[in-house]
């Protein structure tokens, strides 16, 4: 084949599969099943990367993802640079906020974790909800990196004005702020690096057929209060202890969050946000929590993101089976949820002809199943939950690290032959 | 007075935090006996757990319950004379976190639930290594063994460590249950576990079946 009759084929081949995966979400019929390759670690270990190098090589790991979509042919690759390659970025910023591999005391070959803990306190509510950005800026980034220390020392803008502008030049001539500027700077190129590592790996990917199936990630409201600001335990109490303040800075969240949102997937040139959930599931809050912190807020982003031309790909950690009837008032055709432990069949019942359905190839079944297994599973997954289209095949939180490869190739050629 | 230790347990029994703790104050502080003052804390504890079981309350509840008691306990058990130390446990577990996971939230509300029904429950933390967990078993004989884990990393390091105890000899007596995010009965058969739960009251009901209060 001519160059040019290739680069033919594989725009072809890119259309198509972004016709399947835009055709599941808007709930029509696709020609097939569409997959979505999304992993966190399993990609570099596929290809013989321990998780420390993939955080750090970002090279090797744009070759392990090159291969990975060469060999599972997947509909959509949801990036793994922006989720993982910042190994380099954390060292400089002494950041805090994560343990990852080969730091501290964990292994090189184990995934990083989010250090649960209480990053706002209770009584900061008030000044996060009089001036966020300050909050965030003064407080907060001095918290999660050992190099933004310094940040704190930053004038307070919206009260210095006029002359006082110029006069508090003088801060950023202060030796730990000049420190602290010159470290931003270095953590600024090596993010540039990783960045331009992945755009050209996004450009290959296209050339190559494959189309991106995520283009920033978002939060829901509670999550950011609960996960990033308040910490597990404070946001549970703050459920019976801080009500109100609660509920206020939920709906400075709703506004904020969708804001940055759509800027980052509007700037990536896509239309696909990842928001995955951490405390929507059954059994972490009363339904009637639920109702009141957790989904009208929730329900406000994802009407933004749809208001801007911009499919959510919601992944409802855990079990969600009892949030069905509530969660599935969305427009129609506009959302993708994405669930681990959610019961799929009950899921389709409630949410026909509202959601797509993204999942669940439970991370057991991938890490110790056999491929066989896996073929049935998936069969059943598309017989009973893609029946009339409105299915992505997905693993339940995506590809597991720990899945043996001939399964992961068993649920990717099962979808080929899940034809409509 | 009779009234108030109902009150104390109703105002517990309900998340009415504040006057709860202002009611146990009060009740110290006009001499009321502390242990009796607990004792209403522990039937308190046990409505909140029947409420978890029964799917009215959920983790929230379960964590300000904790909360409550731990105040009001600060403030009675330093009035105890008598050496509380010794009350009998129905049964020992010891619980942790696997190696390489730092997830602890689900098992703190499993020790939290445990405790509330009557077990002594040793808590060994989070990124337990293996050996831990053998000289853990020697030291304090327990009758089931917890071991938690949020991420699918978990699934090899419960394995080893189910071994490990096996290979120590200590397997024979002793019950090992699984608990995390996504363990399921692949999960329990590939680490040779004795049984999983998905939620604190699966762990509760686990060993009330093998270690009967």
């Amino acid at each position: 084949m001519t160059t040019q009759a290739a680069a033919s084929a594989s725009a072809a081949l890119y259309e198509r599969r972004l016709k399947r995966l835009t055709d599941a979400i808007e709930l029509r019929e696709p020609d097939r099943l569409p997959t979505i390759l999304f992993s966190h670690f399993w990609v570099a270990r596929y290809c013989g990367m321990t998780c420390r190098e993939a955080m750090y090589d970002y090279e090797r790991l744009a070759v392990a993802v090159r291969k990975a979509a060469i060999d599972l042919e997947p509909d959509g690759i949801q990036p793994v640079h922006a989720s993982i390659a910042f190994g380099p970025t954390m060292d400089i910023l002494g950041y805090k906020q994560l343990e990852w591999p080969g730091h501290k005391g964990l292994a090189e070959d184990v995934g990083f974790q989010y250090l649960d803990a209480e990053y706002m306190t209770t009584t900061e509510y008030e000044e996060y909800l009089l001036d966020p950005t300050g909050f965030m800026l003064h407080k907060y980034l001095p918290r999660v990196a050992a190099a933004l220390e310094p940040l704190s020392e930053l004038p307070q803008y919206p009260g210095v004005l006029h002359t006082r502008i110029i006069q508090s030049m003088e801060v950023y001539a202060r030796p730990e702020v000049r420190q602290a500027l010159e470290t931003l700077i270095r953590a600024g190129e090596e993010m540039q690096k990783m960045r331009a590592v992945q755009s050209r790996l996004f450009q290959e990917l296209a050339e190559m057929g494959f189309p991106l199936a995520g283009h920033g990630t978002s939060h829901a409201p509670f999550d950011v209060a609960a996960d990033y600001l308040r910490g597990s335990k404070g946001a549970m109490l703050d459920l019976f202890r801080n009500k109100e303040k609660l509920l206020s800075l939920m709906d400075r969240l709703g506004s904020l969050i969708p804001r940055t949102g759509i800027a980052t997937v509007k700037a990536a040139g896509g239309n696909m946000v990842f928001i995955p959930l951490h405390w929507g599931l059954d059994g972490f809050m009363s339904p009637k929590q639920f109702a009141t912190f957790f989904w009208p807020q929730f329900q406000k982003v994802l009407l933004n993101f749809i208001d801007a031309g911009i499919y959510p790909h919601v992944f409802w950690e855990g079990d969600c089976t009892s949030r069905l009837d509530v969660i599935k008032d969305v427009p129609p055709g506009k959302c993708v949820y994405f669930f681990e432990r959610t019961n799929m069949f009950k899921a389709k019942e409630v949410l026909r002809g509202a959601v797509c359905i993204r999942g669940n190839v439970p991370a057991s079944m991938l890490a110790t199943g056999t491929p066989s297994e896996v073929r049935e599973y998936c069969k059943k997954l598309f017989d009973v939950v893609g029946d009339g289209g409105g299915l992505i095949l997905d693993a339940g939180v995506g590809v597991p690290d720990e899945a043996k490869p001939e399964n992961v190739r068993a649920m990717f050629d099962c979808a080929k032959e899940c034809v409509y | 007075m009779e009234d108030n230790g109902n009150k104390l347990l109703n105002l517990i029994a309900e998340m009415q935090e504040e006057e709860a703790v202002k009611l146990a104050r009060e009740m110290l502080d006009s001499g009321y006996d502390p242990i009796k003052l607990l004792g209403h804390c522990r039937e308190a504890m046990e409505i909140v757990g029947k409420r978890y079981e029964e799917g009215e309350y959920f983790l929230p509840e379960l964590m300000l319950a904790g909360e409550m008691l731990k105040s009001i306990g600060e403030m009675a058990k330093p009035l105890i004379k008598q050496d509380a130390s010794s009350a009998k446990s129905a049964g020992t577990i010891i619980i942790g976190t696997v190696q390489g996971d730092l997830h602890d939230i689900g098992k703190n509300i499993v020790t939290f639930m445990l405790e509330i029904n009557g077990y002594k429950v040793v808590d060994l933390g989070i990124d337990v290594p293996v050996a831990s967990f053998v000289s853990s078993i020697r030291e304090h004989k327990p009758q089931v063994l917890g071991l938690s884990g949020f991420l699918t990393l978990a699934f090899d390091a419960m394995k080893k460590t189910v071994e490990a105890i096996q290979e120590a000899g200590l397997r024979d007596n002793l019950k090992i249950m699984i608990g995390g995010g996504q363990v399921d009965d692949t999960v329990k058969n590939y680490t040779g576990a004795d049984a999983f739960g998905l939620n604190a009251m699966e762990a509760v009901s686990l060993c009330r079946r093998w270690v009967p209060a």
